[in-house]
């Protein structure tokens, strides 16, 4: 696949506005910095680590990525207590137990060693995603979901996949890449990640859209919605993020207020409509209250002026 | 003739090498971001070399995030890194240089005449080979009007222009930063009455009354314009301090603190709406390390009855200790802050914290004081919402006693006369305040009365240590009383801080 003799392979995209098109027409609307970024990432052979406020699209973008490359999406979800044998690869002890005892119940001529070194082959070796991502053969996009959930010890396993892209494995030696696969980090800033997993990452920021984006993003993603509507849709949404709130409505909230609107039939969101229908959006009843205040304070401001 | 060849010499050397010359400005780029605070490492250094390698460099956007993307690992960086690009690459961009054209104002371009009157003034600006100078006051307001209206970058851009020019007064060499010219600028256009303006406008142009929402909205987008103009505005400042003082100096002065090393007494509004910003991940953060601490590590006291239970499997020898299900107890907190002027902001962000992640104490008390006291633990209690609480606090809080000065020594003795038998072996006392008590009694008997019953007893002073003992401060006073006394002058520090106490 390569030409020159390095591991990068071919290159996936032309330009950054070439990958600005195509995530469009994978309905993914990205923006300057999105596109930039997977482009540079696959210049550069770096995972990218996406980080930003929950339903702003970070997992999509993975996915929507994938899906314009044509390559199989490998995910691995974190979660507290994730170890190497659900990240790297595992030994299947039962069928190695049973290599053992077929060999002990015919002949006895099989020599120890070779038994040893038979066990611990690539047949008995199961795959979990991060070793699978590196040894496909097939384009793969590997998503790390959620990297903030495991706990700073277990980091280290992802390192030497990450800057390397190679896994160790005691018994075998070291298994490289084939192909660099687009790696993605997603990550809710629970807590602070290591230096060492930022460092080998490029950093992608993904913030709530601005309004002609979010417009664009309703307008695209649902069906049969005015444009009018589209407009009023994101003018509110932004109204309403600038608030202080405990959980600002995120974009899948958006879509689904969105998707309300025009279930209902409605084509002019009034105060009304926004108040009885506000829960798709707000889910703290904290935050419906003040938004529904903040509302109504507008119109005794009116009143006065 | 020597002269000559010499110059084409060093052009084909200048070049040849042009690829180096952006390494050499990259690298200078590189010093003024660590210099502002930025953690950038040598790897990420190296990544972002080989990154602008793939980027056309006249896109001066994509040039900007292929460098965030490589060097800004926070987002909460990201004010920082953008004010050393945006003053680092000022003057090298096309639309970017201080030259006749980017002074000049094409009026040209601009329709800015409807049928009040706007003909005359733009014929004049034709007459004078599209110079912007002639504008009257009121000609300028109308283009500004004219581009919030509608929304136009490029006439925005040009107004701003106009506006730094004529209004912030700008004089060569004059030591002064930008925030001055800026509200100088902004004092003369006046953008509240312009905002009221436009609002009217859009009243007028509805052809119903605008119901509330509506009016919101269109309040909202205006003041997203306006704060467009406002960045506009900035820019060019900024652009023209470049310009007159060249970009290492300027980059030092302009330089802006990372959310986290904002002091919290001189914090301007906007690096507090940052430290707003801030403060939630933060808490967030906290809560979740210091829940993971007391789950995991540290084993409970030896557990004798288990141990010798399980030697019997031995043979009576204790070969496997048994260790107690550890229990840490959680601390219960008073929190008494000064909310005076001075240090009201510490205090805010201080109660915020420390109740924001009250979960992790068994109980949180906070008491507010100027010179009388008010337990204001009500307010937070039954409402999930801080901020609301600590609006409250400040408003309905009753802490004056005589003429609102702070009076360390009256708020303890009140303090210990109310709630001294609430302190008990269990408690942890937080004092917040600068101890500026106005040369009165500083009353530190009380502080060593609580250090006696409460398990810890912790000062936070939100001034820099050196000033400490110095004027009316008396923190030394209540210090030889205190288990520690700490100095929290920015949220790094608090941070740091709240850790310690769990």
């Amino acid at each position: 696949m390569s030409n020159d003799g390095s591991l990068l392979g071919e290159e996936r995209f032309e330009s950054v506005d070439q990958v600005r098109k195509q995530l469009s027409e994978v309905n993914y609307l990205s923006d300057e910095g999105i596109a930039g970024i997977v482009f540079l990432a696959d210049r550069l052979g770096k995972p990218i680590m996406v980080e930003g406020p929950a339903g702003t699209g970070k997992t999509q973008l993975a996915k929507s990525v994938s899906e314009l490359l044509g390559a199989r999406l490998i995910r691995l979800q974190c979660y507290e207590g994730l170890d190497e044998s659900k990240a790297l690869y595992e030994w299947n002890y039962k069928k190695q137990l049973l290599r053992i005892q077929a060999t002990k119940a015919g002949d006895d001529a099989v020599d120890w060693s070779d038994l040893e070194e038979d066990i611990f082959s690539n047949e008995f070796l199961l795959t979990r995603p991060l070793l699978e991502a590196i040894t496909a053969d097939d384009p793969v996009v590997l998503l790390i979901d959620e990297v903030d959930r495991i706990e700073v010890e277990t980091e280290a396993l992802l390192l030497e996949i990450l800057s390397d892209f190679q896994v160790s494995i005691p018994e075998l030696g070291t298994i490289e890449a084939k192909q660099i696969p687009l790696v993605f980090l997603t990550s809710n800033n629970t807590r602070e990640l290591s230096e060492a997993l930022k460092r080998r990452c490029l950093y992608l920021h993904v913030d709530y859209p601005d309004l002609d984006r979010e417009r664009e993003i309703v307008l695209m993603k649902v069906e049969g919605i005015s444009e009018s509507l589209a407009d009023q849709v994101a003018r509110i949404v932004r109204s309403i993020r600038q608030l202080e709130l405990k959980k600002s409505p995120s974009v899948s909230e958006t879509l689904d207020w969105a998707r309300t609107l025009v279930l209902l039939g409605v084509d002019n969101v009034d105060a009304e409509t926004a108040t009885s229908t506000v829960n798709i959006l707000l889910k703290y009843q904290t935050d419906i209250n003040k938004a529904m205040k903040e509302f109504k304070n507008e119109a005794t401001f009116r009143r006065d002026g | 003739m020597a002269d000559d060849s010499g110059s084409i010499r060093t052009a084909e050397a200048a070049a040849s090498s042009a690829g180096d010359a952006i390494l050499a400005l990259l690298g200078g780029f590189i010093v003024e971001l660590r210099e502002a605070g930025l953690p950038v490492s040598l790897t990420e250094n190296l990544d972002a070399m080989e990154a602008v390698r793939h980027i056309p460099l006249e896109d001066r956007e994509a040039f900007k995030y292929a460098l965030a993307a490589t060097l800004v690992k926070n987002h909460a960086h990201w004010r920082a890194f953008e004010t050393v690009f945006e003053v680092y690459f000022s003057l090298r961009g096309k639309e970017y240089a201080v030259d006749s054209d980017g002074d000049t104002l094409d009026l040209d371009d601009f329709d800015l005449g409807d049928a009040d009157g706007q003909g005359e003034g733009q014929g004049e600006g034709q007459g004078q080979g599209g110079s912007g100078d002639n504008l009257s006051q009121e000609e300028l307001a109308e283009m500004l009007y004219q581009s919030l209206m509608r929304a136009d970058q490029p006439m925005m851009r040009a107004a701003a222009r106009q506006a730094v020019k004529r209004f912030a007064g700008m004089e060569p060499g004059r030591p002064v930063g930008g925030t001055y010219y800026l509200y100088r600028t902004l004092r003369n256009l006046d953008l509240d009455d312009v905002l009221e303006r436009l609002m009217e406008a859009a009243r007028q142009q509805s052809p119903e009354t605008l119901t509330p929402l509506e009016e919101r909205l269109e309040h909202d987008e205006y003041e997203s314009r306006i704060e467009e103009l406002k960045q506009e505005i900035e820019t060019e400042i900024r652009r023209r301090l470049v310009a007159d003082r060249g970009v290492e100096a300027m980059a030092k002065t302009l330089r802006k603190p990372l959310p986290e090393d904002i002091d919290f007494m001189h914090a301007s509004r906007e690096e507090m709406i940052s430290l707003r910003k801030a403060l939630q991940p933060l808490t967030r953060r906290l809560a979740v390390r210091l829940a993971r601490k007391r789950r995991h590590g540290r084993k409970g006291a030896l557990d004798f009855r288990a141990t010798v239970r399980s030697s019997l499997s031995y043979g009576g020898v204790p070969a496997e200790p048994k260790f107690k299900y550890p229990r840490p107890s959680k601390p219960e907190i008073f929190v008494i802050a000064d909310i005076s002027g001075s240090v009201a902001a510490f205090a805010r962000f201080t109660l915020h914290l420390v109740h924001a992640i009250g979960g992790q104490f068994s109980k949180v008390r906070s008491f507010v004081f100027i010179d009388g006291l008010d337990e204001v633990t009500r307010f937070f209690e039954g409402s999930d919402d801080i901020t609301e609480a600590i609006h409250r606090v400040n408003t309905e809080a009753d802490v004056v006693w005589v003429d609102g000065h702070s009076d360390y020594g009256h708020a303890l003795e009140v303090f210990w006369q109310n709630y001294g038998q609430d302190v008990g072996s269990k408690t942890t006392v937080l004092v917040l305040g600068d101890a500026r008590n106005n040369y009165h009694a500083s009353q530190s008997w009380v502080v060593k009365e609580i250090e006696q019953r409460a398990r810890h007893v912790y000062w936070l002073n939100p001034e820099p240590h050196a000033y400490w003992d110095t004027g009316d401060s008396i923190v030394g006073e209540y210090g030889v009383h205190c288990d520690g006394i700490f100095e929290v002058r920015n949220l790094r520090q608090l941070e740091r801080f709240v850790d310690h106490l769990v």
